[in-house]
C-alpha cells in the first residue's frame, strides 16, 4: 500500500482533519493515528519531519515547564512564601529558601522583598503531576521587575520574539534602547529611557505576535523598525552574551535580626 | 407539505456564517449563524477551579452557559433576563455535547468555561450554540479528536426536512396548505463527522423508527456540510491577516 500526505508543510490545519495516509508516516505531537489515517487534534501548523507528522501549536495557554523562566505577579503572602500568578492555568509557589541568595529569617516581614502586585523574573523548579508549581530565583539574572510595562502574548509566540539566538529581541533593543525580558509564559517587561521608544518596542512585539506565521518576518521587523524611529536597524545573528546580574534585593536584611535571635 | 414555508428544498439548510476571534478578550472565540439564529461563543481558562470540592485530580472540567439575550427572541422579541430552567438544561447538553471531543487531561484541577450568548434565534438556538462552541475551543487551542458539528433535522407533515425553523417548529399555525399531521418533530443532532459519531440526539415530539434513521442521514450530511464552513472559518482567522 502507498502511503501519501494529505497536506503540505506550513498548512493550517484544525482538529480532527487527516494529515496523511498510510503507515509510513509517524504521527508526531498533537496528532493521533485514527484507522490508517494520521488526523491532527488540534488547530496549528503542520510540520513533517522526515517520517513524523506533527503539528505547532497557534494558540492556547502557557503550559508550565521546568526550566522555563517565566515572570510572574505575586498575588498573595504566606508563612513560607509568596504566592505568584503564572499566567498559566495554575498559580505558584515561591518559597523563603529560594528568594535569591541571602538569607531571610523567620517571621521577617516578607512584603519588605515582595508585595503584592510586584513583578518578579523567576525559573521554574518543578512541577507535580497535578501540575503544583515550585518556582526559584537562584539563577542568573533572576530579580524582581522594577518600573516599566508588562505586555501580554500568546505563549506559543514566544519564541518567535525571541528569534533564533535572540535575534529578534536584540535587533528591538539596539533599535529603541529598551531594556527587554521576555518571560516563556508570555508575559514581557520593558522598559525605557525614552517613552517615545518604549511605546515603538511595545508596538513591534504585538506586530510580531500577529504576523508570526508568515515568511519573512525578521525583514519586515526590520523594516517597521525603520520606519518607526527614523534610524538604520541591523540585524544581528550572533549578539553578544548577557552580562552577568546577579539578582539584587533593594532592602537587604540586616544580621541584627539574626543576632536578636540567639 | 408539498413545498417548505421559505422555498427550501426538503433537504436544504439555511445559509450558513462562520467567524472565529471574534471576543478579543476571549482565549478562543466565534461566531455561528444559520438562517437568522446566531450564536456567539467564548472561551475563558483553563483556570483553577473553585469551590475545591468541584475539582478534578484526573482532567478539567468543562462548564457551558447558554444564554439567549433579551432582544434574542423570534423577530426581535423579549426573552425574559437571567437564567431559567432552560437554559440550564441547555447547557448541560451543549457540555455533554462537546465533551467526547474534548480532552482535557492536561489540566487536573481546573475549569474551561464556554458561554455561549444567542444574539438572534429562530430555532436551532442550541446547535448553534454547539457549533459555535466547538470552533471557540479549537481556536483557542485545546486537544480534540474532531470539530463537532450540529443540525437539528424535523419531521414536520410526514416530511423528512432538514434544519427547521420557527415556523416549520409549530407548523400547524403557519401552514399554507391543508396538513395532513399535526405533529412536528424536533431532533437536534450534533455529531463529529470525521469520526463519524453522535454525540447529542434529542428529540422533541414522535417519530416512527424509519423516520428516525432518514432523518438521522439527512443530519449527517448536513454535519458535514457545517464541518467544512467551520473548518474554512478557522483557517481564514490566521491567513486574513498580512
Amino acid at each position: 500500500m502507498t502511503s501519501k500526505l494529505l497536506v503540505k508543510q506550513k498548512d493550517i490545519v484544525v482538529p480532527g482533519e487527516k494529515l496523511a495516509q498510510g503507515l509510513d508516516f509517524l504521527p508526531g505531537e498533537r496528532t493521533y493515528r485514527e484507522g490508517d489515517y494520521i488526523v491532527s487534534s488540534r488547530l496549528g501548523l503542520v510540520s513533517v519531519e522526515g517520517r513524523a507528522v506533527k503539528i505547532i501549536k497557534l494558540g492556547g495557554k502557557y503550559i508550565p515547564k521546568v526550566g522555563d523562566r517565566i515572570i510572574v505577579k505575586v498575588f498573595d503572602i504566606t508563612f513560607s512564601g509568596w504566592r505568584v500568578e503564572t499566567n498559566s492555568a495554575y498559580s505558584a509557589m515561591l518559597s523563603i529558601a529560594e528568594a535569591g541568595d541571602q538569607f531571610i529569617p523567620r517571621n521577617s516581614d516578607l512584603t519588605r522583598f515582595f508585595n503584592i502586585g510586584d513583578y518578579i523574573l523567576t525559573k521554574i523548579k518543578n512541577i507535580t503531576s497535578q501540575n503544583l508549581i515550585d518556582i526559584s530565583m537562584k539563577d542568573r539574572g533572576l530579580r524582581k521587575l522594577g518600573e516599566g510595562r508588562i505586555l501580554s502574548i500568546t505563549p506559543c509566540k514566544v519564541p518567535r520574539v525571541i528569534g533564533k539566538n535572540a535575534s529578534m529581541i536584540s535587533m528591538i533593543k539596539d533599535a529603541t534602547g529598551c531594556r527587554i525580558t521576555v518571560g516563556q509564559n508570555g508575559l514581557i517587561w520593558l522598559n525605557g529611557e525614552d517613552p517615545k521608544m518604549e511605546f515603538i518596542a511595545s508596538k513591534t512585539i504585538k506586530k510580531i505576535e500577529a504576523e508570526s506565521h508568515f515568511s519573512g518576518l525578521t525583514d519586515r521587523i526590520k523594516e517597521f523598525l525603520e520606519k518607526e524611529t527614523g534610524k538604520k536597524v541591523v540585524i544581528n545573528t550572533n549578539p553578544k552574551p548577557r552580562e552577568d546580574s546577579r539578582p539584587k534585593f533593594e532592602h537587604r536584611p540586616q544580621n541584627k535580626t539574626f543576632n536578636r535571635r540567639r | 407539505m408539498k413545498q417548505r414555508l421559505d422555498g427550501r428544498k426538503f433537504d436544504e439548510v439555511r445559509p450558513v456564517i462562520a467567524k472565529v476571534g471574534i471576543v478579543k478578550n476571549a482565549i478562543g472565540s466565534a461566531m455561528f449563524q444559520i438562517g437568522k439564529t446566531r450564536a456567539i461563543a467564548a472561551v475563558y481558562g483553563p483556570r483553577e477551579l473553585y469551590p475545591r470540592f468541584l475539582q478534578n485530580p484526573e482532567k478539567g472540567l468543562l462548564r457551558c452557559n447558554y444564554n439567549m439575550l433579551p432582544f434574542s427572541g423570534t423577530n426581535g422579541g423579549r426573552i425574559r433576563p437571567g437564567g431559567n430552567r432552560r437554559a440550564k438544561e441547555i447547557g448541560l447538553v451543549t457540555q455533554k455535547a462537546l465533551l467526547p471531543a474534548l480532552d482535557l487531561s492536561e489540566f487536573p484541577n481546573a475549569v474551561v468555561d464556554v458561554f455561549i450568548e444567542i444574539e438572534q434565534s429562530d430555532a436551532g438556538t442550541r446547535c448553534a450554540g454547539i457549533c459555535a462552541a466547538s470552533m471557540a475551543l479549537a481556536h483557542a487551542g485545546f486537544q480534540m479528536k474532531d470539530l463537532v458539528s450540529a443540525i437539528s433535522v424535523g419531521i414536520v407533515d410526514n416530511e423528512i426536512i432538514a434544519d427547521i425553523d420557527y415556523k416549520e417548529e409549530h407548523y400547524p399555525e403557519f401552514a399554507k396548505e391543508e396538513i395532513k399531521s399535526e405533529y412536528s418533530t424536533d431532533i437536534p443532532v450534533a455529531m463529529m463527522s470525521n469520526l463519524d459519531k453522535f454525540t447529542l440526539l434529542q428529540l422533541d415530539g414522535r417519530a416512527k423508527s424509519d423516520e428516525l434513521k432518514k432523518s438521522l442521514e439527512m443530519a449527517k450530511k448536513a454535519c458535514q456540510d457545517i464541518y467544512e464552513i467551520q473548518k474554512k472559518a478557522l483557517k481564514q482567522a490566521y491567513e486574513v491577516q498580512k
